[in-house]
């Protein structure tokens, strides 16, 4: 433990430092349209480097929608746009010669629904790394073996690497997403309510699995079961609907003061349960 | 139960037996004409088929034996040029127009193929006659297999593009989500998602093609002897058929019953082979190690 004194130095020594190198990705005042309709409107928030941020709200108030945002996902749909900024490691991610390849290569995503390709696990896993040039087969086994095992799913599948990836149940083919989502190694990995179409016992090991890799990766989560948001992660951020159908972030704030002692009503009558 | 309730159901059954004796009375109708033709293609062709029916060249009128040799070996080439050409060709477009259904090419694309499959064969002919025969000077199974491509192309655009649209869009994002670029992700996600059925519609378009007669007439013309230069024209099994159906001997035209034989039997092997691929793929996929 630290003295109040270290730390004070240590804090005037290196705020700035410190600071830059913990904050992984910045949102500013971001808002997101579809043709004319804003579907978010004014988000800002700051995501710390190996963290994990839950994203939470009631059915349709913008939560994937601003998630998508982050890796540029949202540029799929025709019509959309934004507003505002999205920074990964201080570097703006809406400009005009920024690579869309290169962003999602950065960061990563698993969906909602487990979406493994028409492949073998192994060809899974591989294909992230593969798009990037690696084709040494004994790197591939590498990546391949340290991915499934960071995704506790290696011990399961190991014997049948070269079975379809739909032929394992729903929480293994969910874990092999996420398996071939880490492969690429990415620096943060976007999850939308990954456990929601999962039973309880793969959701339980979808999120041990989360504060296993948490050490080396920053997650952001949309989730809509609050008992695991407040399980999952270290900041929470309440999204609402407002007059306008806008989604809006309400409040942001570590998931303990979220739960116990939010500052906003009415993120208090959500996650006591008196709506949503 | 009350009375009511027992008489609507009776009601019920009845309707049900009514529809049920429409259905299978329509699905009668199709299917008698089919085993009949080919009851009668099999009972008319199949004396005439022997061995040598497979390896002799046509004789002249009067003397014995002679087969479909040239035939066989025309149909094959201008076949196989022609799917050369229209599978690549069909494939990529009908992921283009899967993949950009709102962009104005797209939609170009799709009216397109809908014309052409809509032009009669003869006419593909003639167009063909005009492009290559007239300036080349000759007829030639080169000519042949283009227009045999033409026709092929429509079928494999359309059904590449149905098929892609019914790979889950949730495939395509997981592939996009990766860093992976579009034209990658069509190529090694979505199309062999939709292999299967992108090989039904080129199996169909090449039943199709391999029956075609009347552009022959204007290409590939037609030879009595042995000929594997595409630039020479060839005789196709189709172009056999009318050949030796309209001629006023007996022997010729029983030949022409055996090569309609011949012909069917092919398209009908060709598809259960595809078929098998199909499964033989999927098998080898799931046991594999």
């Amino acid at each position: 433990m630290q003295s109040p004194l270290q730390i004070q130095t240590s804090l005037k020594e290196n705020i700035l430092d410190s600071e830059n190198q913990n904050i992984k990705m910045q949102i500013e005042n971001l808002s997101i349209f579809y043709r004319d309709f804003r579907a978010v409107a004014n988000v800002s928030m700051t995501i710390y480097a190996k963290k994990i941020v839950a994203i939470i709200g009631p059915s349709g108030c913008g939560k994937s929608t601003l998630l998508r945002s982050f890796n540029r996902m949202n540029d799929l749909v025709s019509g959309s746009h934004i507003e505002g900024q999205v920074y990964l490691d201080g570097e703006p991610l809406y400009e005009r010669n920024v690579d869309v390849v290169d962003v999602r290569r950065r960061i990563g995503m698993v969906f909602q629904r487990p979406n493994p390709f028409p492949k073998s696990i192994y060809d899974n896993v591989a294909y992230g790394p593969r798009l990037y040039g690696v084709n040494r087969k004994s790197d591939l086994d590498e990546i391949v073996e340290r991915s499934l095992k960071q995704a506790a799913l290696w011990d399961e599948v190991k014997n049948k690497l070269h079975q379809s990836g739909l032929s394992i149940s729903g929480g293994q083919q969910q874990r092999l997403c996420i398996a071939r989502a880490i492969a690429v190694q990415p620096e943060v990995i976007l999850m939308d309510e990954p456990a929601s179409a999962l039973d309880p016992i793969s959701t339980l090991k979808i999120e041990e699995l989360m504060h296993e890799i948490v050490k080396d990766y920053t997650i952001i989560i949309v989730t809509h079961n609050m008992q695991q948001a407040a399980r999952v992660s270290n900041y929470t951020a309440m999204m609402m609907i407002d007059e306008q159908r806008a989604g809006r972030m309400i409040e942001f704030n570590d998931t303990n003061i979220i739960f116990t002692n939010p500052k906003d009503k009415r993120t208090e009558d959500y996650v006591t349960g008196r709506f949503g | 139960m009350n009375r009511f309730s027992a008489r609507r159901q009776n009601w019920r059954k009845v309707i049900n037996i009514v529809m049920l004796s429409f259905t299978g009375l329509a699905t009668l109708l199709v299917v008698t004409p089919l085993i009949w033709i080919i009851g009668y293609v099999i009972r008319e062709g199949l004396p005439a088929i022997n061995l040598q029916f497979f390896t002799e060249l046509p004789t002249p009128v009067g003397v014995s034996g002679g087969g479909i040799a040239n035939a066989l070996v025309g149909s094959l080439m201008t076949v196989s040029l022609g799917l050369i050409i229209a599978v690549p060709v069909g494939t990529l477009a009908g992921v283009y127009a899967a993949t950009h259904p709102d962009q104005p090419l797209g939609t170009l694309l799709r009216f397109g193929t809908d014309v052409i499959s809509g032009v009669p064969s003869i006419v593909m002919g003639i167009f063909a006659y005009t492009l290559i025969v007239l300036p080349q000077r000759h007829f030639s199974a080169f000519s042949g297999g283009i227009v045999l491509a033409f026709i092929m192309v429509p079928t494999i655009v359309r059904s590449t593009e149905e098929m892609i649209r019914l790979v889950p869009n949730s495939l395509r994002e997981g592939s996009l989500a990766l860093g992976a670029a579009e034209w990658k992700t069509s190529l090694s996600v979505i199309l062999p998602a939709a292999l299967n059925g992108v090989i039904t519609g080129v199996m169909l378009a090449i039943a199709r093609a391999a029956g075609e007669a009347a552009p022959m007439l204007f290409t590939a013309f037609g030879n009595p002897f042995m000929n594997t230069d595409f630039n020479q024209p060839v005789s196709t099994l189709p172009h056999m058929i009318f050949v030796y159906a309209i001629a006023p001997y007996d022997d010729w035209r029983a030949k022409a019953w055996a090569t309609a034989l011949v012909l069917i039997t092919l398209v009908l092997l060709l598809n259960v082979a595809a078929r098998l691929l199909v499964w033989w793929r999927g098998r080898l996929f799931k046991s594999l190690k």
